[in-house]
């Protein structure tokens, strides 16, 4: 006997002539934390929706208990005992946390729902690993932390054994991911194993007992947590060394540039979304937001670009009066944007590189006369972009779809800075870029910073905000609990912030809000 | 007059609950009043005629399913196909069964069943418990569908189907099947409305007979925000305003007649649009699953 619950045997999955994982193999043990880790697209969560039979794989096999098993719905993973919490949660809003995991759970007969015993089995998973959930509630009532923990709690209630956790802390703030790793202790302690993706190096060391490194859809190599280092992840993850140093030098800031005062909105769903922002950039400077997601970030860029409408309040660009007006004004006033989703509100994705790089100023006189486009002078800035930020396109004719998330980035990047601004508002600018991107993206913002312009970076990645930002402001709910600066910045501040706990640490200008 | 719409309207809410949007029921409906006729002609047996009814029903929503789930065509395209091809089937089949007679062939219809002592009360009695046994069954269809969509662990999947099929599939439901049911349910249901039409309405099978009532059963669907009881309330008023034109049309109100044939359907577009605001629509409707995409 054995004490490897899962074997994956030399798997290869392609998708046409994509290769996303090849001849991978990698072992489970029982009772234990293992991590996965590997850049973004290098293959983790393919390789882990082909255990949880949401993909077939090309060739290889998978072995449980020594048994080759084909596993080919997420139904028959579920019978296996093997339960998954996916990236993006698996939860029906609109339904009770009870629904929600009796969903599934039953058989193809018809059958009355028995909300009432489901009900009290969760309570008592609860209590064991000491989760507060009340099984009645609305998914949507619940926090994101919350949320996760039902889709953990659904997972052992249909009697996992092996649990893959896909980037589970992204989402969390850091006091839930303490929260999570006691949880996921209990599980191992009693005898669960789990698989742990992520990305990040700490979380990893912190909490695995094995780590597998996945680059280019390879498997590396299995390490064991005690005999290894940040840095041998790091050269195993990238192939190189990376060093995240940006220099911090303070650079002169004598004026404020962006000033925002009293601000309230409403969120789509008419709810209150701000309530009474009062911030103030100045240039040379980077201002980081902190919070978790969906606290009011997305409104307030939308506010800070024109593309939303305030309730109350006002904006200033460098002294001059910017509330009510529209997003071509604030083109034109000189406020840039990248906005959080590149594909949706960034690019037009079937536009080729050429038609997106000047997507802001296609009806100035630099690219149009008399309602006719220049195609000479859209070549030519196309060109220089990509030649600038060394976006790797088989051409600027080629459609902007077929790039990379880090080349659309660059070519967001490019057209933002092209356009001089003085305000350049960057919401998540590196979300799923891997490594080498994000390094280019930080180390260009620094770069405008040095120019005198004034950045505005909301960032759902902790350190990234700490490694770039002299000040850092935390949202919580639509407010600003509390603005950091550069010498009181640190993460367990920032994580009671992020939690709506008020700190010690409230500026001045807050209280007023 | 509120049967014919409630039937479809209450097909459509399980359609509509999975994700789907079966704009062609008014093609269905003209498919099942076809077969609830020429199942009663041949067989003497109005009960044939309803079975058959509900048979081409389902039968001719696999079509939308098809195009719907398995092809993941727009469905609102589809749907309009579905009615335009219904619409044209029915007709044909009937001629080519039938021939062209200048008296059309006739059954005899569904009789109306009195309740003893209920319908003796005044006023409602008449109204409510002088039907025939279709109107009796379309009643108990709504409770059992409320049970069934509310109550049941297959309800909470087609919910959850409806609602966010990915997470539905997570769990190891199979969505395309649950798609699939709902919208032969649906084509039962409407079907059935059909037959009523045919069999138990009139006594014979006409063109077009079913006049818009696949649309208005869309309609009280949203109005009803997917729940069969307020479907009853939905398809109670429509069927009112059907019967109020008719009956001022007899009574000879200076309103020209054009106006009058109208009101159904004007209180349609009136009724929609005040409450279509408020309906929170299934999250994945109209959206075709693919495993792939994600």
């Amino acid at each position: 006997m054995t004490d490897i619950v899962v074997t994956l045997k030399n798997i290869t999955k392609t998708f046409g002539t994509n290769v996303a994982n090849e001849n991978v193999t990698m072992n489970l043990k029982k009772g234990s934390i293992h991590g996965l880790l590997g850049e973004n697209g290098a293959g983790k969560t393919t390789l882990m929706n082909i255990l949880y039979g949401l993909y077939k794989p090309t060739t290889g096999e998978i072995l449980l208990n020594d048994q080759r098993v084909d596993i080919d719905n997420p139904s028959k993973a579920l019978n296996l005992g093997i339960g998954m919490v996916h990236q993006h949660f698996m939860l029906v809003r609109d339904f009770t946390v009870v629904e929600n995991i009796v969903l599934g759970q039953e058989t193809k007969k018809l059958r009355f729902l028995d909300l009432e015993s489901a009900a009290k089995k969760i309570e008592d998973l609860c209590k064991k690993y000491k989760m507060k959930i009340d099984p009645y509630a609305k998914i949507s009532q619940l926090s994101v932390g919350e949320q996760q923990r039902v889709e953990i709690l659904s997972a052992i209630y249909s009697g996992a054994n092996i649990l893959i956790l896909d980037e589970p802390t992204a989402v969390l703030t850091p006091q839930e991911v303490k929260e999570l790793f006691q949880i996921l202790r209990l599980m191992r302690d009693s005898g669960k194993s789990v698989i742990f993706i992520t990305h990040k190096l700490e979380e990893i060391l912190e909490i695995g007992d094995e780590i597998s490194v996945l680059r280019d859809g390879k498997l590396v190599d299995t390490v064991k947590t005690k005999k290894t280092t940040k840095q041998q992840l790091t050269n195993m993850m990238v192939g190189r060394d990376v060093l995240f140093q940006f220099s911090k030098a303070e650079v002169k800031s004598d004026k404020i540039t962006l000033k925002v005062e009293g601000l309230y909105c409403n969120n789509d769903k008419g709810l209150p979304a701000l309530q009474g922002i009062n911030l103030e950039i100045k240039n040379n400077e980077i201002l980081g937001i902190a919070g978790v997601d969906g606290n009011g970030q997305k409104e307030l860029c939308e506010i800070l670009t024109g593309l939303r409408s305030t309730t109350d309040g006002r904006i200033w660009v460098c002294e001059q009066e910017m509330s009510d007006k529209t997003p071509k004004q604030f083109i034109q006033d000189g406020v840039a944007h990248i906005p959080e989703d590149r594909h949706k509100t960034g690019l037009v994705m079937n536009f080729s590189v050429m038609k997106n790089c000047i997507l802001k100023e296609f009806d100035t006189g630099k690219f149009s006369k008399a309602g006719f486009l220049n195609f000479k002078a859209i070549r030519k800035a196309a060109e220089k972009i990509v030649k600038d930020y060394n976006v790797k396109t088989s051409s600027i004719e080629a459609k902007v779809r077929e790039l990379s998330g880090g080349n659309q980035q660059k070519i967001i990047l490019g057209r933002e800075i092209n356009c001089v601004p003085k305000v350049l508002i960057a919401n998540q600018p590196t979300r799923g870029l891997d490594i080498g991107a994000t390094e280019y993206v930080r180390q260009r913002l620094i770069k405008q910073k040095e120019q005198g312009v004034a950045v505005l970076l909301i960032s759902a990645d902790l350190e990234e905000l700490i490694q770039i930002s002299d000040r850092i402001a935390v949202i919580y709910e639509g407010k600003i609990m509390g603005i950091l600066e550069r010498e009181e910045i640190d993460i367990e501040t920032i994580g009671l912030l992020m939690a709506g706990v008020k700190g010690g640490l409230v500026s001045e200008e807050d209280i007023a809000g | 007059m509120s049967v014919p719409i409630l039937l479809p309207a209450i097909g459509e809410i399980f359609t509509q609950r999975s994700g789907i949007l079966n704009l062609g029921l008014e093609g269905v409906i003209l498919m099942g009043a076809l077969g609830g006729f020429v199942g009663t002609y041949y067989s003497g047996s109005l009960w044939v005629g309803v079975m058959l009814a509900v048979a081409f029903g389902m039968l001719f929503s696999v079509i939308m399913a098809v195009l719907s789930v398995t092809i993941r065509a727009n469905q609102v395209i589809a749907g309009l196909a579905l009615t335009i091809l219904g619409a044209g089937l029915s007709t044909f089949l009937f001629r080519i069964i039938f021939g062209i007679k200048k008296l059309p062939p006739s059954i005899e219809p569904f009789q109306a069943i009195k309740i003893p002592v209920l319908s003796e009360i005044p006023i409602l009695g008449p109204v409510l418990f002088q039907h025939n046994i279709l109107v009796y069954l379309t009643f108990v269809l709504v409770i059992v569908s409320a049970i069934v969509l509310e109550k049941t662990t297959f309800g909470l999947k087609v919910r959850a189907v409806g609602e966010h099929p990915q997470a539905a599939d997570s769990k190891g439901i199979n969505v395309y099947l649950i798609r699939y049911i709902c919208v032969i349910i649906g084509g039962a249901f409407a079907g059935l409305g059909g037959a009523f039409l045919s069999i138990g309405y009139m006594n014979t099978f006409l063109d077009q007979m079913s006049a818009g009532r696949g649309f208005i059963a869309v309609a009280v669907v949203i109005f009803a925000r997917w729940n069969p009881y307020r479907a009853l309330g939905g398809a109670f008023v429509f069927g009112l305003a059907s019967a109020l034109q008719l009956r001022l049309q007899a009574v000879g109100v200076p309103i020209p007649h054009q106006f009058l044939l109208a009101l159904p359907y004007i209180l349609t577009i009136l009724v929609l649009i005040s409450v279509s605001k408020k309906a929170e629509f299934p999250k994945a409707f109209t959206l075709p699953y693919n495993r792939g995409e994600r």
